[in-house]
């Protein structure tokens, strides 16, 4: 039975105040060694139910250790785990308990059961602390086990994702060691190469030199497995298991380890064998013909200008071909018809422009080049010429036809590096011009001379324009002179081109270029504004010497532009001119046979007041008859008549002819203008004669506006 | 090769970690040799760590009581590592059965022992993330079902930021962490410092590099440093204090002198 403690729990210094005490010196002498988080005097609330298990066995009747043993484990439990906790308390019960809670025991006994109590306390507390430790132990093993596990899975996880992607990938992706052995390849990789995984994996790297390896690859490569470079991008070319080409962009990388060692090679490689095959033949189609096979314009010009811009001594030899009369066979057996004609001649010149640095091409059209480099192009030139004659000799069998197809051929030779291709293409086009002018089927050589000529009037006409844009053009002005009494009566407007490379240019050399190019319209209108301009200029100086006229000239295509009227009548408007003061010449040889539609317009001018003169007049085959109903009031002798005057003596049947003329003209109540007048005599033989106004050398040339102005103030004077 | 982002760090517990260190200086068994073994070298320039450790947990019971006291009933505490006895979820849980704690530490032995502990307890639970990315951290499942943004919440940093360098940007994170929480929410701090400490800085410096060596550097700021943390937070009293002058429950000079080593502080969002 559980011993009766001595004293009363109220009572001072009765047992409960003495085990009270009893926990305190202990909890002051565990509390500095433990960790807990507690604050002493929850110690000490701790250790007060120990400490009463330890008193009430202290007296136990049968002695029992056991509950010593269970406050050793309950000091493991409130984290009192430093042997230090240990001993101190193991101190504490050997000094206080007897002496705190021994009361009236026999002191033998109770010092003899206090040291066992202390043994199974100091049991209690290690198989507690083993049991706790073992437990934490175990605890921690299997959290860093099931982190592991977890972190295993999920790198499982990652891995099982990157052989996804590795091979999902429409990319070609390879892994070798640094030896060059193929380790991985994925799925993709394998089919670029056919399908077949031993093609591929268990190579070597270095078995796939290909004879196309652009030099640095391998260079690359070597710099890559020795660790110089982390990386190299190459288009590269790889047989395939069936000993087809493979071809591809490859991006090679180095693997490193995580001290940077490198490991391995890793390999992308995109499949280009398609789109390098769609390039070749988008190439193959940019650079030739579609209809005969030839290479076309774009790749000779590229062949011309490599060969004209190498050095070295080369020379050039081009022939250029343009069939006889292709319109005409176009025109009556069809395009269809012409195309196989076309086929026909393009595979004979192929046949026959066969040598080494020869070259066919079809620039368009019915015109073909072949071109020749070598040494002695000159003369290998010529033969090629005359091999594509003779090609075009034998006559071509279309639709049960034998066509006769001729050819003319203009032939350019010379060094390279001193012409561009297309100076150097320009002249061989104006030759083969001259061939076909001399009546076609030969060839011509090209001539510098004659190419000079048609450079200069190729060149005039493509410069026109700009030379309007930048006032190129500028007027001179040849006086009018009143035959009766020698004053100035007005000036003729011509227009001259100050050219920057060729000075000068008369509109004889301008004027038809300008005709037929349509620049006429725009050039002519400028030429009436400004002779306008300055008439008005005149008119408003010299009011009181009587209205000067202009007379300005109309070209052909001027005439039939529907604008006429209208442009007139605003520059006589802006410039506030008498239309009275304007002559528009008109050649004999635009109104022949003009009908009222063209007579309109100069109709209504004339109703304006606008006097029209027929320049001219005499070349043509005039029909006299016709001058009745033409809006003239003019006529303009052409300059034969008077230099049929200068002669001595002067054929009296010219005289009469201009006399006719005159006398015709005057009883239509035209005015009659001579042209040319040189000499004094003629001025004079011409005045008998009744013409009205002349103009020539004799008065004045054309000269600046200015010269008119002065000679009007010598006639005033 | 680098490791993705979204692949998790692996296991090596030949490696010392924070948390298990820790688990020995407060007499756990929750540790392998290469923890204790960094352990004892730190403590042989600073013997008196323990004692560090122990005036640190007591500081974290007192302010979780305080934060109960206060009525908050979530806790999300940061760097938590090995929960061994005394953990915020039964300090908190003890006062308020209902109290919700979330547990966070970037150590995976940490986050599965914790795991293992809070097996059944439906109101706390452990997310693996780092404090240098609050946004993980305020993203995770877990976090959405143990914590109310709407109500306060008290954010428990304890002996953490020094584990974070300048150059992670420690201010910013516990900014960003603070834009989260609920006006009213309390910031629980301790950090270390080499003020207060009852050995010269080169001693105290000896242990800095044990840390440095097992490549979990231990960063020592000044209380000013430490004051900024509180950066749109207002202290409560007594301030930024030495632990164990944080609302003493024992007499402040009954305390070992190491216990006064680092700052410690609370404070409320306005």
């Amino acid at each position: 039975m559980p011993a009766q403690a001595p004293g009363s729990a109220a009572e001072p210094d009765g047992l409960e105040d003495r085990l009270q005490r009893f926990a305190t010196i202990w909890s002051r002498a565990v509390f500095p060694v433990t960790a807990t988080s507690l604050t002493r005097p929850e110690i000490e609330r701790h250790l007060l139910p120990l400490a009463r298990d330890l008193s009430d066995a202290l007296h136990g009747r049968p002695f029992d250790p056991a509950p010593a043993h269970r406050v050793g484990a309950a000091l493991v439990a409130a984290h009192c785990t430093d042997p230090d906790a240990l001993s101190r308390s193991l101190g504490v019960v050997d000094s206080y308990l007897v002496l705190y809670c021994g009361g009236d025991g026999e002191p033998e006994e109770l010092r003899a059961r206090c040291a066992r109590l202390q043994h199974a306390l100091a049991a209690g507390f290690a198989q507690a602390l083993r049991e706790r430790t073992l437990v934490e132990q175990e605890a921690i093993a299997r959290s860093a086990l099931v982190a592991r596990t977890f972190a295993e899975q999920a790198l499982h996880a990652t891995e099982a994702r990157f052989r996804a992607v590795f091979e999902g990938a429409a990319l070609g992706i390879g892994i070798a060691d640094l030896d060059g052995n193929v380790l991985e390849v994925n799925g993709a990789l394998t089919r670029m190469f056919g399908g077949l995984e031993h093609h591929v994996r268990g190579r070597k790297v270095s078995e796939w030199v290909h004879p196309e390896d652009a030099p640095h690859v391998w260079k690359l490569y070597g710099e890559l497995v020795r660790g110089e470079r982390d990386d190299f991008r190459v288009e590269k070319a790889f047989y395939r298991g069936d000993g087809t080409v493979l071809w591809t962009n490859l991006t090679v990388s180095l693997l490193r380890d995580a001290d940077g060692v490198p490991q391995y090679q890793l390999a992308l490689m995109e499949d280009t064998t398609e789109r390098r095959l769609l390039n070749l033949r988008l190439r193959y189609e940019a650079t030739h013909d579609a209809l005969t096979g030839l290479p076309n314009r774009t790749l000779f010009f590229e062949r011309l200008d490599k060969v004209l811009s190498s050095g070295d001594g080369t020379r050039f030899g081009l022939c250029y071909l343009d069939l006889d009369g292709f319109k005409a066979i176009n025109d009556s057996l069809g395009h269809a018809a012409g195309d196989r004609l076309l086929v026909e001649v393009a595979d004979r010149l192929q046949s026959v422009a066969t040598r080494p640095g020869e070259m066919v091409a079809r620039l368009g059209g019915d015109e073909f080049v072949a071109l020749t480099t070598g040494t002695d192009t000159e003369q290998q030139a010529d033969e090629l010429a005359h091999r594509i004659l003779g090609a075009l000799a034998t006559p071509v069998r279309l639709d049960g036809r034998e066509l006769t197809v001729r050819g003319s051929v203009g032939i350019v030779e010379g060094p390279a590096g001193e012409r561009g291709p297309a100076e150097v293409l320009r002249s061989a086009d104006i030759t083969m011009y001259r061939a076909k002018a001399a009546g076609g089927n030969r060839f011509e050589r090209a001539d510098p001379e004659a190419d000079a000529r048609a450079i200069t009037r190729h060149g005039l006409t493509t410069a026109l324009p700009a030379a309007l844009d930048r006032g190129e053009f500028f007027i001179e002005y040849q006086p009018l002179v009143h035959l009766g009494d020698g004053s100035v009566h007005g000036a003729e407007a011509l227009v001259r081109w100050c050219h920057p490379q060729h000075g000068v240019l008369g509109p004889d050399r301008f004027i038809p270029l300008a005709e037929h190019t349509g620049l006429i319209v725009p050039l002519g209108r400028w030429v009436l504004q400004e002779a306008v301009r300055q008439a008005r200029f005149w008119n408003r100086s010299h009011a009181d010497g009587g209205p000067l006229r202009i007379n300005v000239n109309l070209s052909p295509t001027q005439l039939h532009h529907p604008n006429l009227v209208a442009d007139t009548v605003d520059v006589l408007e802006r410039s506030g001119l008498d239309p009275g003061a304007l002559c528009l010449e008109v050649t004999e040889s635009a109104l022949i046979g003009a009908d009222e539609d063209l007579l309109k317009p100069l109709r209504q001018l004339a109703d304006m007041g606008v006097d029209i003169a027929l320049d001219d007049f005499g070349t043509g085959y005039s029909n006299l008859a016709n001058l009745r109903r033409l809006p003239v009031s003019v006529l303009k002798l052409d300059r034969s008549f008077t230099q049929s005057m200068q002669q001595h003596p002067i054929d009296p049947v010219d005289l009469k002819i201009v006399e006719g003329i005159v006398s015709l003209a005057h009883s239509l109540e035209l005015a009659v203008t001579v042209e040319g007048v040189e000499t004094g005599a003629q001025a004079e033989q011409l005045r008998e004669l009744g013409c009205d106004t002349a103009q020539g050398w004799y008065y004045a040339r054309p000269g600046a506006p200015d010269r008119i102005h002065s000679l009007v103030l010598a006639d005033a004077v | 090769m680098e490791r993705p982002a979204w692949a998790p760090p692996g296991i090596d517990i030949s490696v010392p970690s924070v948390s298990r260190i820790y688990d020995y200086y407060l007499g756990g068994s929750h540790n392998f040799e290469v923890d204790r073994e960094a352990a004892r070298k730190a403590m042989e320039f600073v013997p008196g760590l323990p004692k560090v450790m122990q005036a640190n947990r007591a500081f974290m019971r007192r302010a979780v009581r305080y934060a109960v006291d206060e009525g908050i009933t979530q806790f999300l505490d940061i760097g938590s590592g090995i929960p061994t006895f005394g953990n915020v979820h039964e300090v908190a849980q003890s006062a308020d059965p209902a109290a919700r704690v979330l547990y966070v530490d970037h150590d995976p032995v940490a986050v599965a022992h914790s795991r293992a502990v809070l097996e059944g307890n439906e109101n706390a639970g452990v997310v693996a993330a780092d404090l240098r990315k609050p946004q993980d951290i305020l993203d995770s499942p877990e976090a959405g079902r143990l914590l109310d943004p709407d109500r306060p919440v008290a954010l428990l940093l304890v002996s953490v930021l020094h584990f974070v360098e300048d150059a992670d940007e420690p201010h910013r994170a516990v900014a960003e962490l603070r834009d989260a929480l609920a006006p009213g929410s309390l910031l629980i701090i301790s950090h270390a410092a080499y003020e207060g400490m009852p050995l010269p800085q080169e001693r105290v410096g000896g242990a800095v590099g044990v840390y440095r060596d097992i490549r979990n550097p231990l960063v020592m700021r000044t209380r000013a440093e430490i004051a900024r943390f509180f950066d749109g937070f207002a202290l409560v009293d007594p301030g930024l204090v030495k632990m164990p002058e944080w609302r003493p429950e024992n007499p402040v000079d009954q305390e070992d002198p190491y216990a006064f080593s680092g700052f410690a502080g609370v404070g409320r969002k306005a």
